[in-house]
C-alpha cells in the first residue's frame, strides 16, 4: 500500500488572514488592494505574495496593515504608495498605511495561485519538494548566486535548457 | 537640528542595537560595483541592505519610545561620532574581500545567537525585529561560513589573506560579549540578552569552521573595546562623514 499523502496545511497566520479577509465588512477594499502589485514581480499581488495583513476602519479612516518582506527591501516604499494611490483612485481618500513587524513573513503565505504565476513569469516558486526550472521543468539545476536581482531571490541555472532563471528563495 | 539626549536604557539599547546595524551596512554598501565578480556585487549590496533595514527598524523604535518629533533619521544623520554607540569591530573599514568576509562569517554567528535569544525579550517590539532579523542572519552565515571555507581552501593567496583578516580582526571580538550597566540593567528585565553566555558557542563555532579552513587561531591576549562609550578608532569619523554629508549639508533634504 502507498504511503499516505502528506497535505500541507496552511499556516495558521496566513489562516487567520484569510478568515479575516473572508469575514470583513470592507470587502469592497481588499478587492480594491487586489490591484497593487509587487513592483518588482508585477505579475503578483501583494495580497498572493502574502504581504498584506489586513485592513481596518478607524473613523473615516482606511488603515492597510502590510509586512515587508525582508527588512530592507526597497520595494516598500513603493508599495505604501501604489496602495494609497490605489485607495484614494476608489474613493477612500484618507488612508494609512500600518507597517507590522511580527509575525515574520515566510514565503509559506504566498497562495497557489500566486506560485502558478510566479513560474508562468519565469521564476521558481519559493518551497517546492524539488526546485525545477521554470522554463522546462527540468531538476537538473545548479546555484549561480545566493542572492539575485533582489534580496529575495537566488540565481540558478538550468543544466537542460542552459537557461538561468531566478528562484523565490524559502523564508 | 538641536541635539537630544537619549532618554531611557530602553532607547539607548535600540539605537546601540540599530548603530550596530547602520555601520556594517554601510562598511557592506562599499562594495556595490566594487566586488571581485557581479555575483557578489549582489550578494554584498543585499545583505548591505538587509543590515540597513535592521538599522531602520531598531532607530524607528527608539524615536517611537520617545514620544516627541524624532524620526529614524536624527539618529543617523545627526549625531557625532561620540555618540555613534556601535560596536569596534563594525567600523573597521572592509579592507580586502577576505577580511569583509572573515568580520561577517564572525558577526554572523554571533547575530544568529544574539538574536535568536532577543526574540525571547520581555519587550514585543524588539521581540519582533528580532524575529524578523534572525531569519536574514541564517543566510547570510550561510553564505559567509561557506565562504570562510573556499578562501581558506582556495590559493595560496587567498589562504594568506584570510589568515591575516583572522588576525586583525580577532582582538575585535571579545566586545561583542561584554556586558556593561546599561545592558545588565536591561537584562534584569529580561528585555535584553545576556552576551556573556553567547562567547563559548560563538568560540565553538568559529573554532570549528576556520580550523577547517585551515586558518590558525590568533592568540587572544590582546583585544580592544569602547564602542559602546562612543570611543571609536579614527575610521569611523570617515564613515560618518561620507554617510551624513548631504543632510549635513543640506539638513532635512530628501529625494
Amino acid at each position: 500500500m502507498a504511503a499516505p499523502q502528506t497535505i500541507a496545511l496552511m499556516p495558521a497566520e496566513q489562516y487567520a488572514v484569510e478568515t479575516a479577509r473572508r469575514e470583513s465588512a470592507h470587502a469592497q477594499i481588499w478587492d480594491v488592494l487586489d490591484s497593487v502589485k509587487d513592483p518588482e514581480i508585477p505579475v503578483l499581488s501583494i495580497w498572493e505574495l502574502g504581504i498584506l495583513r489586513g485592513v481596518k476602519m478607524e473613523g473615516e479612516e482606511v488603515v492597510v496593515i502590510i509586512t515587508p518582506t525582508y527588512s530592507g527591501c526597497p520595494a516598500m516604499d513603493a508599495i505604501a504608495e501604489d496602495v494609497s494611490s490605489a485607495l484614494t483612485a476608489a474613493g477612500y481618500t484618507r488612508n494609512r498605511i500600518e507597517m507590522q513587524w511580527a509575525p515574520a513573513w515566510s514565503t509559506s503565505w504566498m497562495s497557489p495561485e500566486g506560485r502558478d504565476k510566479l513560474r508562468n513569469y519565469g521564476i521558481a516558486p519559493p518551497g517546492e519538494q524539488a526546485l525545477c526550472c521554470p522554463h522546462c521543468n527540468s531538476d537538473e539545476v545548479e546555484l549561480v548566486s545566493e542572492f539575485g536581482s533582489t534580496a529575495c531571490k537566488a540565481l540558478y541555472r538550468c543544466q537542460s535548457c542552459l537557461e538561468p532563471f531566478d528562484y523565490f528563495k524559502n523564508l | 537640528m538641536t541635539k537630544i539626549a537619549i532618554d531611557t536604557p530602553l532607547e539607548a539599547y535600540a539605537v546601540r542595537l540599530g548603530d550596530d546595524a547602520l555601520v556594517l551596512g554601510h562598511r557592506l554598501s562599499e562594495w556595490s560595483s566594487n566586488a571581485p565578480f557581479l555575483e557578489e556585487d549582489l550578494a554584498l549590496s543585499n545583505v548591505a541592505l538587509d543590515f540597513l533595514g535592521r538599522a531602520r527598524m531598531f532607530y524607528s523604535y527608539a524615536a517611537e519610545l520617545r514620544k516627541d518629533q524624532t524620526t529614524e533619521d536624527y539618529y543617523a544623520y545627526q549625531r557625532d561620532c561620540r555618540e555613534y554607540t556601535n560596536l569596534l569591530i563594525y567600523e573597521l573599514p572592509r579592507g580586502d574581500f577576505a577580511f569583509t568576509m572573515a568580520r561577517q562569517f564572525m558577526v554572523d554567528v554571533f547575530n544568529l545567537e544574539f538574536l535568536t535569544r532577543l526574540q525571547k525579550s520581555s519587550d514585543a517590539s524588539l521581540a519582533a525585529i528580532a524575529g524578523k532579523a534572525v531569519k536574514e542572519s541564517t543566510y547570510h552565515l550561510r553564505r559567509s561560513s561557506d565562504w570562510m571555507l573556499r578562501l581558506g581552501g582556495g590559493t595560496e593567496e587567498s589562504q594568506r589573506r584570510l589568515q591575516d583578516a583572522v588576525n586583525e580582526l580577532w582582538g575585535f571580538t571579545p566586545e561583542m560579549f561584554s556586558m556593561d550597566e546599561l545592558e545588565s540593567g536591561l537584562l534584569a528585565e529580561e528585555i535584553a540578552v545576556d552576551r556573556a553566555v553567547l562567547a563559548d558557542s560563538w568560540d565553538s563555532q568559529v573554532r570549528s569552521i576556520l580550523t577547517t579552513a585551515g586558518v590558525s587561531i590568533p592568540d587572544s591576549s590582546w583585544q580592544v573595546d569602547g564602542g559602546r562609550r562612543g570611543l571609536h578608532t579614527e575610521h569611523l569619523g570617515h564613515l560618518l562623514s561620507e554617510l551624513q554629508f548631504l543632510q549635513r549639508a543640506y539638513p532635512g533634504l530628501e529625494w
